[in-house]
């Protein structure tokens, strides 16, 4: 049961990744419960108890809001991610939610084909059970830097 | 090319040479000149600096600075370079201290900058140390005028210059208090890397004329109204300005009735509570930008509050430092609040996640036209407030500015 349950966040994650890197950002709302959170951090911040982000999200619609705005309204030059996943570091709650650290590496690849690391950080994660599926309910990325070349558009 | 050879085009303030982004002496000069010269620059909030004997890192153009505060609660700001080899004094970004150690050699300073102590400085065992008649100290950081208005710390190499407030002018001060309204609270702050020249991000956040244009966001989901009135402000000689809107209706009526009209189109927020806000300022103005010479901006979007510092790395690169605050008195709700809509700002935000990008683009595209200009005729060619936001004149105000420092 643990080892099926372990798999599944392993997959969430891949799922995630892929989705992402794959530029197919209208599925990225659905690996959240209906009311998950997301939100994009910094190392400094959250050292200093500090609880500003960078993205912050309550509920799937407003990820959703988001995608809309960056296909629709943002503008930014092509690119893509891809996204290197460190193993993830899986605990049981006791109310039957998982949590979950993974680390990773985001390279950014512009269209003009410069190549850059982007970010590294860690996912602190909470996942549920949401019928059939595992999902986020809250997904924390903790930035290990402050700093962001030019812009964050696509979500990490 | 030598700055002195160049000169500006005859046309004036309409037109900003293209060389003037790109040309390393230029960049020199303005370090002499600008940052370490006439100018005030804002160097972190009062509230970076908590409590007696702490410090915070910041800088003046390049120069690495050290903002402390003493046991007394005195703010004092001196050169991060240590009186012996130059090596920088504080390596961290913030902490507590009660005198500042040079980690080379472990020369020794007072939370003001000066120079205390010196290790071995008689030798050892009557053998080696320092000539009994070497004076160390006057070789030490450089130390800032500093002066602290409306819970914001600036910091200045200049004797000279007036103080804050008339730095900012009658037009400025007041705006710079009506946001400072009360003790802040920090909430965090995270940093930006633009591909661009410093002068292309403070054109970029003077000239209101791109902001509906280029940060789609408002417009594309329908929560701009044509009949929100706004106006610019230029303060006297061009140096500082502020950009503003009213909030159509604050009550929140405004984004309903704009869902209607989107839903029409396509395009609404399917959570508008990213966008609830109140009129905490009681006046109606749901946005202002507001600029100083050199590099400061101070930012309300609705309850988004936050400071920006310019911190130029070189000819083509700057950091955009982001630091977002709230105040001591607000209750958790509020503060949720100003997170959702922090969303907005920031690298990754909704109306400001282009500029950034904007300043890397004009630094791309005038790669081959160092003796081509840009074309500024927006609103004429004078530099005083109006009504219109249509208008560049803020941005010909900044270079009037940045003319007279430069003698050009």
């Amino acid at each position: 049961m643990d080892i099926e349950r372990r798999l599944a966040v392993l997959d969430l994650n891949a799922r995630y990744a892929e989705a992402i890197d794959d530029g197919r950002l209208e599925e990225w709302p659905d690996f959240f419960t209906e009311d998950g959170r997301y939100r994009i951090t910094t190392a400094e911040n959250v050292e200093q108890g500090l609880p500003l982000s960078m993205v912050y999200a309550t509920s799937r619609a407003m990820l959703r809001d988001r995608v809309k705005a960056l296909r629709e309204a943002n503008i930014y030059e092509a690119q893509r991610y891809r996204h290197m996943l460190g193993p993830a570091r899986i605990e049981f709650g006791a109310d039957g939610t998982l949590h979950a650290r993974t680390s990773f590496m985001v390279a950014r690849i512009m269209h003009t084909g410069e190549t850059a690391l982007f970010a590294t950080g860690s996912y602190r994660d909470r996942i549920a059970q949401d019928g059939e599926a595992a999902r986020f309910a809250e997904r924390t990325v903790i930035l290990d830097s402050r700093q962001i070349d030019t812009l964050l558009a696509i979500p990490l | 090319m030598n700055i002195h050879e160049r000169s500006w085009p005859t046309e004036g303030l309409t037109r900003i040479p293209y060389w003037i982004y790109s040309d390393r002496e230029l960049y020199a000069e303005e370090q002499e000149r600008i940052f370490r010269g006439d100018t005030w620059t804002f160097l972190c909030l009062e509230a970076e600096l908590p409590r007696p004997n702490t410090f915070r890192t910041a800088s003046l153009g390049d120069m690495p600075v050290v903002v402390t505060r003493d046991r007394d609660g005195a703010i004092h700001a001196f050169e991060n370079r240590c009186a012996h080899r130059g090596s920088l004094l504080c390596l961290k970004e913030r902490g507590e201290a009660r005198e500042i150690v040079c980690v080379y050699h472990n020369w020794t300073y007072d939370l003001e900058g000066k120079l205390t102590g010196v290790a071995f400085r008689r030798g050892i065992g009557g053998k080696g140390g320092m000539p009994a008649d070497a004076r160390p100290d006057q070789h030490g950081p450089r130390r800032l005028r500093v002066e602290i208005f409306a819970g914001l710390v600036f910091g200045t190499m200049s004797e000279r210059l007036a103080p804050v407030e008339q730095y900012l002018g009658p037009e400025v001060a007041p705006k710079v208090r009506r946001v400072m309204k009360a003790p802040a609270k920090l909430l965090g702050g995270y940093s930006q890397m633009l591909p661009g020249n410093w002068k292309l991000y403070m054109e970029n956040v003077k000239d209101s004329y791109h902001a509906s244009l280029l940060h789609m966001f408002f417009t594309t989901f329908r929560l701009n109204r044509l009949s929100q009135k706004g106006g610019l402000v230029i303060s006297e000689g061009g140096d500082n300005h502020i950009s503003y809107s009213m909030t159509a209706d604050v009550a929140g009526k405004e984004y309903e009735q704009a869902g209607l009209r989107s839903a029409q189109a396509g395009y609404s927020l399917e959570a508008p509570e990213l966008l609830k806000s109140i009129d905490e300022f009681g006046d109606g103005i749901g946005l202002q930008i507001l600029s100083v010479f050199p590099g400061f901006v101070l930012q309300q979007i609705r309850n988004c509050l936050a400071v920006r510092r310019v911190v130029p790395h070189g000819l083509d690169r700057t950091e955009l430092v982001w630091t977002c605050f709230g105040f001591v008195d607000d209750d958790a709700e509020m503060t949720e609040l100003r997170m959702r809509q922090s969303n907005l700002i920031g690298p990754s935000g909704l109306i400001s996640m282009e500029d950034g990008a904007a300043t890397g683009f004009v630094q791309r595209g005038i790669r081959a036209a160092g003796d081509k200009e840009s074309f500024v005729e927006m609103g004429g060619s004078g530099i005083a407030s109006e009504e219109s936001r249509v208008s560049e004149a803020a941005v010909r105000g900044f270079w009037k500015t940045y003319r007279r420092h430069m003698g050009m």
